[in-house]
Order: C-alpha cells, then structure tokens, then sequence
C-alpha cells in the first residue's frame, strides 16, 4: 500500500500544475481514470487481509475525493480564467452606432390632425370627408352664400373651367355628411383645402378642421363647451377661452374663438402680438338655411359648426415659426418631427 | 373702415377712450383691426405766417421767407415751394423740431442765405403724400399754436372691420348707431336741414325719370350754381378725408365722399353744364358703351343699368360715374345724385368688370332706402358752405312699390333659449332689440320687431337671435357639455387605421412629406403623358397649375429640392388625393406614394460594400411587399412587368391585387433621370389605399411534425420570370408545399448565354402527418419533371 498522503499531495501538485482545461483533463485521468493511480490503489485493496479492507478503501476513496474536489476547483478556476480572457478579448465599442435603416417618420400636420382626430373620436364624434374638387351648390350655395354675394371675395377661390372649384372651406363636407346621413351627427371633417393666396402667412394648399354638431337642442353653449374641452385637450393644459361675435354666411350667432396664448398663458408675447389672446377658429350655430339645403329640419333640429386651421394647430402645438416650413418638405425639418404617436 | 375718433364723437356719446372703445366694438361683431394716431409722430412744428417771400439771390427755385409764429422776431426760412407766399399760414417746423422719418430741423444755410428752421409740407408730415408743396392753414389758424393740437393730429383712428352683412355699418353714422346699441345711449348727429324745402334759391329742378324702377326705385338730386370748385377744401375736411383712407381732390368731389363716410350714401356729382335735357335711369341699350371717370372703357349688357341723359350713358349705376360729364375745376354748376340701387342690381356687377369702389361696395352690401333725401341735403349744406353757389330744393324721384321695406319678424322665446342654451331676461331681449332701432313689440311667448330700414340682414329669427346673442347675454353664455346618448359605432376591420399604414411606411425609413395638389404641367406630361390633367383657370403659378394625376410629380419635385439641400440620401411618402379624369368625371383617388433615392442604407460602419451602393427596384419592392403583408393577404398580391412612360421600361412593375391593378413601382425612367439631374435613378411606388383593406384574420391548424427542407438550382431562360417558376412549382406540390425561397440568382461562366441559374429552396410539410424521404424525393422529382417540360428547365448539379 502506497503513502496515500504523499500521493494526494503529489495529485495535488501535477493539478495546480495544469495550466489549461486539456492538461487538467490529462491529470485527471492519469490520477482517477480507469488506469488512474487512485483506481489502481483500490484494485489493489484485495491483497489486503478481509478485516483491514475497508478501513483502507475508505482512506483510498478519501484521497480520491480531495484530488477530485482539487481538480475540480482547479477546473472551475481555470475556466473563469479562459472566460475572464474571452471577455477582455470580446470587448466592443458600444457607443459605435447600430446598423441598417433608420425610421422614418410622421408629418407634423399630419401628427397634430391625427391627434385631433384621437380627441374627437373619444367625445363621441366620427371623422368625414369629401372630395377636394367641389361644386358652387356644396361649396358656396348650400352653405348660404349665393351667387354675388359679396362673402364670396373672402374666399380667393381656384375655379376649373367648367365652373368647378377647389374648396375653400371644409364646410361643403357638413353638407355632404347630412345629406347622407341626416341628423343627429357629430362628425368632425379634416382635409386640405384650397385659396389663391401665397405669400409669408398663406399657402395655396391648407389643412382646416370642420366641426359640426346637429341633434334636437344643440346649444351655443354647448359648442362653448366643446371648443373649449378640445382646445384644453389638443393643448394638454388650462385655456382661456374667448369667443368673439363674428359673421359667416353659414352660422347664425356665428363667432371668432380665441385661446389664451399658449406660449405665455396670456401674459403677451410675440406670438399673441403682445394681446394674450391668438385667433384658433371660427364657429356658430348651423344657420336654419344651410340645414334646409342639406335636408334637415331646423324646427326639429339645431347645431353648431366649427372651422379650425390645422396648420395653425400644430404650429402652435409644435412651436414652427413660418407656415411654409410645412410645405417644403425638407427633411432637416421633417426628422423634428420623429416620435410615437400618442 | 378707418373711423376717426373724433368725428364719430359728433354723432354720438362715447363713453369711452379710443381703446376701450376698440374692445368693445370688437366685442360686438366689428373687430379692431388697428388703432392709430391721426399722424406719426413729429414734435416742435407751429402755426406760422409767412410776411414776405422773396426769390433767392442764387437760386430761382428758392424762396427767402420772413416768417413770424405771433412772438419774437420774425424767423428767416428758405424753402423751395410754389406756393409759399406773404399771408399764407403755414406749418413751421422750428429748430430743434423732430420730424417723421428720423428728420431734425437745425439751422441751416442754403446757398449761402441763413434758414432757421423749415416750412413744411403735408408730406413732410406725414400727413398724406400731397407733395405740392408747403401745407396750407386757414387764415384763422391761431399763430404759434403747436400743429399737432391745431390739428387734434393726436386723436385716434380706429380701423375697424366691417362684415360683409352689415354694409349699414359702413359710414360713422352706422358706428354711432353701433355704438349706442351697445352703450344704451342714442345717436346725435349734426343736425341736417330740413332736406325739402330749405335754401330754396329757385325752384329749378332738373327731370329725372326712373325707367327700371326696380333697379333703381329712388333717386334724389339736387342742382347747385354758382360754384367755385378751385376753392380748396378746407383743411379740417381734408383732414377728415384723410384719416378715412380718402384723398381730397376738389371740394365737389370732396363733398360726396364725405357724405358717404358719414352717412353711408353714395353720391355722384355732374357737372350741370354738360348733362343734356334730362337724366333717365334705364337697363342699357346694345352695344352702349361708357367710358368711366378712370377712363376705363366698359361695354354692357342688357342686364346693365345706366344712368343716363339725352346723349347716352352718363354712370354706371352705382359703380362709377362716366367721364363726359365729370366734374372739373372749372365746374361751377353741379348736379348731385343720391340714388338707391338694392344690393342685387350691383352685386357682382362691378367684380365682374373688374371695378370695386367704395359706392359698389355699399351699394351691394345694402343702402339705406329711406335716407337719399337726407344724403343729398347734407352735400349741398356743405358744398355751398365751403365753395360757395346757391341750392335748389331737395328733388325725390321715387317709385314707392319697390322700394324694399322691412317686415316684421318673429323670436320666440323658447328658441332663443334653445340656441343659445341659456335664459336671457325678457327685458334685456327687448332693450337689444329696441336698442338697434327695431320696432317691438311683446307677447307672451316672445317678440315681434321690424327692422330699420337700414338693416337688411335681419330676416329671420336666427337674425334676431343673433342680435340678442351679441349685445345682452354675449359673455354670460355658459359652457354645457352636450348631453347626446353614448352610441357604439362599429369599427371596421377590414379598413386599416391611416396611421397604422403611415407609421409602418416611416418605421421603413420614409419621412411623409406634404405636396401640394396642384403641380407642373411639363413636369406632370412628361411622366404621364397619357393621363390628361385638370387645369386650373386661375393658377396661382404657371407651375402649380394642373392637378395632379399622381403624386411623383410633387414627390420628385420634393426629391430634388432636398438633393440641392445637399441632402444624399432622399426617403419621402405622402399620402394624399390624385386626380383621373374620365371624360367629363374627375375621379379623386386616396393614394400612397412614395420615392427613395441614394444609398440603400444610411452612411454606416460594418456593412458589405453592396449595401452602399445606390437604392433599386427590389429594396422598394421590399418596402411595398412589407406594406401589403400588413393587410394579412400578402399572397393575394402579385407584381408583373408594365410599362409607364415615368419608368424604366425593364425595370417596372403594375401590382395588382388579386385582378384588379392597384399600383406601380419602379426605376424613373433614365431620360428622366438625366433632365431631371438625378445622378441616378430614384425608386417610385404609388399604391391605391383602397388596395390596403385587411384580410381579418382566421385560424388556421399549426401542423405539428417535422418540415421537410430540399435545395434545388434550376437554369432556366432569361425570360422565365421567378412568379412563372414559383407557379408551377406550387402546382406539381399542392398543398405540401409550405414555403419556397429564392437564395441566389446567377449568370455568368458556367451557364450558357441567355440562361440564368435560381436556387430554390423547397420547404414541405403535412398537416397531419411526418412525411419521409420517399415522400419527398417524390415530390422533387415531378417538380423536376415539370419544370424541364414546361420551362425546358435544366437541374444544376
């Protein structure tokens, strides 16, 4: 029987030798493998008087154990080592950029006219459209401006030859919703409308929000109500509202809205022009003829309509400084504009 | 209108400053758009009379004046004025004076004569843009006194907006009324003399005949003689003019446009010695021409009315006078008209010929029909004043039957409190209305008022709502939530969100862009010849003067405008409306388009050199296919070769859906490409949104044994598209086939000319069962068959 003391310690030695996983597997099996020096030991138990027997393998199995618990210690830090090094040598530059595309995004008009449409939805109302090339009767006639009559200077109207137009308003689409579908409605109507004017604060081609309203008992106050829960919404804060008489061909009370300055909450600014107050919409109770002309009972039913800039909007909500940046298309502006959409 | 201060002061009370005054009449429905002093400002000018005015030793257009402001010794000033003479009164800018325009008076020499100070002229003022020469003072104007006090050149003009349906309120006298509407007050006024009847001179009276009284169902007139119409207006009126936005020309003329302002009565002056016989008010006659005081020429038509005399057209009714009986300075004999045309006779008329005056623009928004006389009265009260003459009598020539009157209109009360959503106190209601000089009377459920006759936008109920709404519960209109029932819509599915498919477009790398919907016609022939376009009558802009047939024109346009931003790399999409015509029908269709151009990817490190290389139909085509898939039915979609005269003819494709085309995409066309400056070919996709309608989903058995996956390289012709490939691959394997794969295409050495090698990869599985390799060999050797039939296929080993 060998000096197992001096043979764990020699195992010991030849293990915290081996400097890599291959050189400890070699130590392994030279020391506990099948031929290995501990097996041997224990093959050779049988030589040994029957008594004596398992007083000695246990020491032999001791001894085994301690070299394998060595090796695998030995192996566990050997390991960690050849990771720790993987890791130094995997290393990267995690401020390099990522690759392939990158995202686009939405318009702003079209973000704040999507967020308009969010709104509108939730409070109950549906989103209208009609064509942008219309007819004097939807444009002009059903909304209570005949032919001549001086309202019609106001609106610098693109005609086609045959006497189609291109909106000017999109009011024509009140019309088209009530004559399809009749009252009680709550639609609201966004889309790009049409006036031969260009210059600092006009483009040729604009977005206007239309807004109406018709059931039994549709208030002035209750348009109050619901351009100032908008404009609140649209704005995520506290406005003051200011509605100011005004004349449309189609409303009757008609109104201008102002909104307290969302730049300095009233306090004047450049923006306001030093007022406090910045011109949002033009609004009013459907006049009875307009109802007439789309088939609507006006002794029946009542209703308010609204006309909003969306340009305007989402300049206001945006912070864009010139009306024309939005039909320019460039895309340092546009990229500004890249985010979720709520 | 701009609306001085100080005159409006002379028809009624204003309890208020010029400001106040501002935000209260915005606050009735007459917005103030600007408030501004009668004169910028200017400091140290006084009243002066010139004692003498000698010509300057060295130079003939001067003058070395003596001077005196009534204190001290006279001041010496050379001036260069024509009309700078002893006894005039003058405005004397002193040494130290500071003028408009950063100008400071200090003591000068000119031409080697001292000047201490300067004389100045209306211009210098900035009090209209007379240059004539100095301005000229009454001869009662107080010397020394400060020119500004002199001239209440401090007070305040408020320049006020009139709506188009309250053409009453275009004068001072319809703001005064405004004014005591809202104040609780009444209008005052200067008084005006008895119009029949005074200043009697003599009893002429020149005939006047209303032969289309409908056109024109009033007329009065009056004859003045013996009038100096050199004289010069006197400065106050002038001044008057002025401030209103009008320019003083001669005392007649002078006197109408005051009258007009104050009272909202258009007037004309003739001179009486050059009408003939008598005036006739009548429809025009064919081919009757006039030639107006501008000098235009205008023909008419039989729907025409004309005020005439013996000798043809003297005035276009309402519009303008004509010029053969102008008056001039040498006019001493006037003939005043003061006419009512209703709004219809001169609506659209004067726009039409291209004329907007100050008459037509009253006239068409309503006149006063009951205030002719009074107009006329007032002019001939101030004329004989200020140029002298004597007046005959007032004439009215009138056809009472149509002269439009007012009738009475009902409100009741239940209305006005279900419009306005709120109850307004009875006796407020009949004071706003009163208050507006209505007639009312009061019933138990409501009221009846009859308009003045100067209010012809009060016709219905809504009228006078309106009226209540403004000036008695305007601010006390509370704000109530509508009370509608909470109804649930339906929401379709197979309509996909607008901002589901736009997200998914910019999550690809595109920025929507905003075009607008007119474009340019050369641009637009170009790429669609064969697409005829809306033409605009009136363009803003020869390039924006046809609509667009489809969006690449403003999405090229876009493109290279970016390009010359220096921008390299160009992904833009829109989504807005295309216009087809058909014949006589325009069709509006919701459309989706979309360019990129320039690299494939943006500038990055670590990708294979191909990815930096420019944009191609298949890195679009991605894009689109990637679009369609989002509506769950990408296999009812298929691409196949068209031709488009904007593409490239080998390198285009018409998507259709199911049968039915829905889009293009492909390659600009290389002409384009080079007369556009591209500096390579830009990428185009243009899609129907309707072609987007989702597929709503539907379960369908996930197969749970294992797939099956066989490579195959097929050479086959050039011609053999991979669609015609993958069909007949789908055919010989039925329903076994779960997938197919294109992993490489090749030509080039190996192959024979005309030939091109594509590598299939051929994924099968059952649904319910695990398939062999039996099975599959199976497969692979009919689809190998088929192919070598049908498409002379050769397998490449």
């Amino acid at each position: 029987m060998a000096d197992l003391t001096a043979l764990t310690a020699e195992a010991r030695a030849a293990v915290a030798a081996a400097t890599d996983v291959a050189a400890l597997e070699d130590v392994r099996v030279r020391w506990l493998g099948k031929k290995g020096t501990f097996t041997e030991q224990l093959k050779a138990l049988g030589s040994l008087p029957a008594p004596e027997r398992p007083a000695a393998g246990a020491r032999i199995n001791e001894a085994k154990a301690q070299v394998t618990r060595a090796i695998d210690e030995r192996r566990a830090a050997l390991e960690r080592a050849d990771i720790e090094a993987k890791l130094i040598e995997g290393r990267i530059d995690v401020t390099l950029p990522g690759r392939g595309e990158e995202a686009g995004g939405l318009h702003p008009v079209t973000r704040a006219r999507l967020r308009i449409e969010t709104l509108f939805r939730r409070a109950g109302f549906d989103v209208a459209s009609g064509p942008e090339i219309e007819d004097d009767f939807h444009n002009f006639a059903a909304l209570n401006i005949p032919e001549n009559h001086p309202a019609r200077a106001l609106h610098d109207t693109f005609y086609f030859p045959d006497g189609r137009l291109l909106r000017t308003h999109t009011s024509p689409v009140q019309i088209r919703a009530l004559l399809d579908r009749g009252a009680p409605l709550a639609i609201i109507a966004p889309g790009r409308v049409y006036r031969c004017d260009s210059d600092m604060t006009h483009s040729p081609m604009f977005h206007q929000l239309e807004g109406l309203m018709v059931d039994e008992n549709v208030s002035f106050a209750n348009m109050k109500a619901v351009l100032h829960g908008f404009l609140q919404a649209f704005f995520e804060r506290d406005l003051a509202l200011r509605l100011r008489p005004s004349y449309f061909p189609f409303t009757e009370p008609s109104a201008e809205v102002d909104m307290s300055c969302v730049f300095c909450g009233g306090a004047g600014c450049r923006t306001c022009k030093h007022t406090g107050w910045l011109e949002i919409s033009g609004c009013g109770m459907v006049h009875p003829n307009v109802l007439k002309a789309s088939g609507v009972d006006p002794e029946r039913y009542t209703g308010f309509a609204f006309g909003a800039g969306i340009d305007r909007l989402a300049m206001l909500r945006y912070g864009v400084n010139d009306l024309r940046l939005f039909f320019e298309n460039d895309l340092r502006f546009l990229r500004q504009f890249r985010a979720f959409s709520s | 209108m701009k609306i001085p201060y100080g005159w409006l002061k002379e028809w009624v009370k204003v309890p208020w400053p010029a400001q106040e005054l501002g935000t209260r009449l915005t606050m009735a429905g007459f917005e103030l758009e600007a408030l501004e002093s009668a004169a910028p400002p200017f400091s140290g000018v006084v009243v002066a009379e010139i004692l003498s005015a000698e010509r300057h030793p060295q130079a003939d257009k001067l003058k070395v004046c003596q001077v005196t402001t009534g204190s001290g010794p006279p001041l010496q000033i050379v001036r260069g004025a024509p009309n700078a003479r002893a006894g005039l009164k003058s405005a004397l800018a002193l040494v130290g004076a500071e003028l408009p325009g950063d100008l400071r008076i200090g003591a000068a020499k000119l031409r080697g004569v001292e000047s201490h100070g300067m004389l100045a002229s209306a211009k210098e003022l900035g009090l209209g843009d007379a240059a004539g020469g100095i301005l000229e003072l009454p001869a009662d104007a107080p010397l020394g006194k400060p020119l500004r006090e002199y001239l209440a050149l401090d007070e305040a003009v408020l320049d006020v907006n009139i709506s188009p349906n309250r053409g009453d309120a275009m004068s001072i006298l319809g703001v005064a009324r405004e004014i005591a509407a809202i104040a609780g007050t009444k209008v005052t006024g200067p008084r005006i003399e008895n119009p029949r009847g005074a200043r009697t001179a003599r009893g002429e009276r020149f005939p006047v005949k209303l032969d289309a009284p409908a056109g024109c169902p009033r007329f009065a007139s009056s004859i003045v003689r013996g009038v100096n119409n050199r004289a010069a207006t006197p400065v106050w009126m002038a001044e008057r003019l002025r401030r209103a936005g009008v320019r003083s020309i001669s005392p007649v003329v002078d006197v109408t446009n005051y009258v007009m302002l104050e009272l909202g009565q258009p007037m004309h002056a003739y001179d009486l010695a050059k009408l003939r016989k008598e005036i006739r008010v009548r429809r025009a006659r064919a081919n009757e021409e006039i030639t107006l005081l501008d000098g235009k020429k205008v023909s008419t038509d039989a729907s025409t009315l004309l005020i005439t005399d013996a000798e043809g057209p003297v005035s276009l009714a309402g519009i303008m006078g004509g010029l053969r009986t102008a008056v001039s300075a040498e006019t001493t004999d006037v003939f005043f008209e003061s006419a009512f045309f209703p709004p219809g006779e001169v609506q659209g008329r004067g726009r039409r010929l291209g004329i907007l005056t100050d008459a037509s623009q009253r006239f068409e928004r309503g006149v006063d029909p009951s205030h002719q006389e009074r107009a006329v009265a007032r002019a001939v009260a101030l004329l004989t004043s200020l140029a002298g003459g004597t007046a005959a009598a007032v004439a009215l020539t009138e056809n009472v039957k149509h002269v439009p009157k007012r009738g009475p209109v009902k409100l009741r009360a239940t209305q006005l409190k279900r419009l306005l959503g709120v109850t307004v106190p009875a006796a407020q209601v009949t004071r706003a209305l009163t208050g507006l000089g209505m007639k009312v009377s009061v019933k138990a459920s409501g009221w009846t008022a009859v308009p003045p006759p100067h209010r012809f936008d009060i016709a219905i109920e809504a009228d006078l709502i309106e009226e209540v709404a403004r000036l008695a519960v305007w601010n006390k209109i509370p704000e109530t939530e509508p009370s509608g029932p909470q109804r649930f819509k339906r929401l379709p599915e197979e309509q996909p969100a607008e901002r589901a498919v736009l997200e998914a477009l910019a999550a690809r790398g595109y920025e929507e862009a905003i075009t607008y919907a007119f474009v340019d016609p050369v641009l637009q022939e170009k790429l669609f010849p064969a697409r005829p376009a809306l033409r605009l009558a009136n363009p803003i802009a020869s390039d924006l003067s046809v609509m667009r047939v489809s969006l690449w024109p403003g999405l090229i346009r876009a493109a290279l405008e970016n390009r010359r931003r220096q921008q390299d790399r160009v992904r833009l999409f829109e989504h807005a409306t295309r216009f087809e015509t058909a014949g006589s029908a325009t069709h509006e269709i919701d459309t989706l388009a979309g360019i990129a151009w320039g690299p494939r990817l943006p500038e990055q490190w670590g990708v294979a050199k191909d990815s930096r290389g420019a944009v191609d139909f298949y890195d679009v085509k991605a894009d689109v296919a990637a679009l369609l898939a989002e509506t769950g039915a990408a296999d009812s979609f298929t691409f196949e070769a068209g031709e488009l005269a904007a593409l490239h003819p080998g390198r285009a494709a018409r998507v259709l859906r199911r049968a039915t085309p829905v889009g293009w995409i492909g390659e600009l066309h290389p002409a384009l490409v080079r007369s556009l400056d591209f500096t390579y070919a830009p990428v185009l996709f243009e899609l129907d949104m309707a072609a987007l309608a989702v597929r709503r989903a539907a379960f369908e058995e996930v197969s749970r044994f294992p797939q099956v996956r066989r490579d195959l390289a097929i050479v086959v012709d050039e011609s053999v598209t991979l669609s015609t490939l993958a069909e007949r691959v789908t055919l010989v394997t039925s329903s076994l086939l779960r997938g197919l794969r294109v992993f490489d295409v090749y030509r080039g050495p190996g192959l024979e000319p005309g030939r091109k090698s594509i590598a299939l990869g051929l994924i099968f599985q059952d649904i319910s069962r695990t398939l062999t390799d039996e099975d599959v060999d199976r497969l692979m050797a009919s689809v190998v068959r088929d192919l070598r039939e049908s498409l002379n296929a050769r397998i490449r080993e």
